[in-house]
Formats: C-alpha cells, sequence, structure tokens
C-alpha cells in the first residue's frame, strides 16, 4: 500500500518538475512548481516527517509560490519561446548528458547502501519532538535563523524602495 | 516500506531537472524556479537520510533550509524586480553589460 502511495507522490513530483522546466507560459511554471511542492510535502508525510510537511505548505506551496506569481503578474507574463539560443543546440546535449551521468551515479550508490530495517521510534517527526531538539540542541542556529530573517527583510525592503530625491532645508 | 534509495534515486531525478531547467531556460523567473525546485530535491535527501539513521537531526535542518529559502527568495526576487525594472527583459542573456 505504500508502494502505491509512494508511486503515485513520485509521479506527481516528477510531472510537476517537468512542467516547470518544458512550459512556456510563466504562471504555468508556477502552478506546476506548486504541484511538485504539494507532492513532496505528501512524500514527506510517507517519511514520518509530518511536522515538516505542513512547514512545506505552509512555507513554499504558501509564501514561496505566491511571490513568484506576484512577481509574474508585476512583470508581464510573456509567452516568448525563450529556451536556449537557436544558434547553440549543442547545450541542451551537454546538460542532459551531465544530468543522466548524475542520476546514475545516485542510483548506483543507492544500491550499494544496505537496506537495514527502519526502527520506528515513537513520536518520530511529531511538532514535540522536533520542537524538543530544536530548542535544545539547535537553538543557536535557530535564533541566527531568525537573524537572517531580520536581514532578508530589511534588504527586501531596501530593494524596493523608490528614491527620492533629498529635501532642501527651506531657508537655501 | 520504500527502501531509502528510492527517495534518494526520486530527489536525484528532481534535482537533474531542476538543473536542466537552470541550463536550458533563459527566462530569469523560471530559472528561479528551477533553482528552488533543486533545493526541494536537497530537502527530500535529507529527511530520507534522517528516517534512514533514526535520528531527527535531518529534519532540523531542513527546517533551517526552509527558513533560508524564504528569505532567499524575498531578496533574490526583488534583485530580479529591479533588473528587470532596468531592462525591460526578462531574458538573462540580454544581461550583458559586464560581458568581456
Amino acid at each position: 500500500m505504500e508502494w502505491l502511495f509512494f508511486a503515485l507522490f513520485a509521479l506527481t513530483a516528477l510531472v510537476g518538475s517537468v512542467g516547470v522546466v518544458l512550459s512556456k507560459n510563466a504562471v504555468h511554471s508556477a502552478l506546476f512548481l506548486l504541484l511538485n511542492f504539494v507532492a513532496i510535502a505528501l512524500l514527506y508525510i510517507l517519511l514520518q516527517a509530518q511536522f515538516l510537511a505542513m512547514a512545506q505548505i505552509l512555507v513554499y506551496a504558501g509564501a514561496i509560490v505566491v511571490l513568484f506569481i506576484f512577481v509574474v503578474m508585476l512583470i508581464g507574463n510573456d509567452t516568448i519561446d525563450d529556451f536556449v539560443a537557436r544558434e547553440r543546440p549543442i547545450l541542451r546535449w551537454i546538460s542532459l548528458l551531465l544530468v543522466v551521468v548524475f542520476v546514475a551515479g545516485v542510483v548506483y550508490v543507492s544500491w550499494v547502501l544496505p537496506n537495514q530495517q527502519i526502527k520506528g521510534v515513537p513520536g518520530y517527526g511529531s511538532v514535540e519532538s522536533i520542537g524538543h531538539i530544536l530548542f535544545t540542541r539547535y537553538l543557536l542556529p535557530f535564533e541566527l535563523a531568525s537573524v537572517i530573517l531580520l536581514a532578508a527583510m530589511i534588504g527586501a525592503i531596501i530593494l524596493a524602495a523608490k528614491t527620492k530625491p533629498p529635501v532642501g532645508r527651506p531657508e537655501d | 516500506m520504500v527502501p531509502t534509495g528510492y527517495y534518494l534515486v526520486l530527489a536525484a531525478v528532481i534535482f537533474g531537472i531542476g538543473a536542466l531547467g537552470v541550463l536550458v531556460r533563459r527566462n530569469a523567473l523560471i530559472i528561479f524556479m528551477c533553482i528552488e525546485m533543486m533545493m526541494n530535491a536537497v530537502n527530500l535527501t535529507l529527511v530520507a537520510l534522517a528516517r534512514h539513521f533514526g535520528t531527527l537531526d535531518g529534519q532540523v535542518f531542513v527546517f533551517l533550509v526552509m527558513a533560508i529559502a524564504a528569505a532567499e527568495v524575498a531578496i533574490g526576487l526583488g534583485i530580479v524586480v529591479g533588473l528587470v525594472r532596468h531592462r525591460d527583459t526578462t531574458n538573462v542573456d540580454r544581461i550583458n553589460l559586464l560581458r568581456w
């Protein structure tokens, strides 16, 4: 039964990722990306990472894809065929070859990986266990992540702000 | 129980498709979407291996990667918007003022 779910979610994730790359419309690509993210969230549930599945839907599907669609609407959804330049078709084949070599390497390594019996720890992947480890052992990265988010917020505001000419004093 | 190798291969294929998208497409936004897809593939690898070894460290790693990815998307899209407003094109081949 788990195989059936894995096959279904894996196929959905692959369809989503291929759709992102091959779609000529930027909004369609964003929606295929959403499909990919939701399929990966479902795969997280299969991997006993329930908290991460919900965080994935909140952060990736709920914020990042929305940001992408905002920017696509802001910039303009031009459907120009922007695939790799016509005068260099060899690049497509070189990149495809690199990807095939990489996937073949991972397949080989996975065959060598010992298929040990995965023991189920009660409460693995739940909110309590991740919260416990996040606030005891990984407290410093947690606080640093909040600092990084603050820096990103300031940076985004500065990037988007319009520059106004400086206001002169009235008596000059 | 699905063996961990299948998750690793699936993550590698998604990563490869994202890498292909970054190399082949010329639209700045699509390239960015493919970068996010690659990051998701790495997250999937981390979670699969965390379950394989029975620890939670991989999941905490992924949680922090998600936070960083959100920050990165915000800044990156701000840069892309500024760039497109300045050069009036989303084609990264036209962003060539600093080329030799």
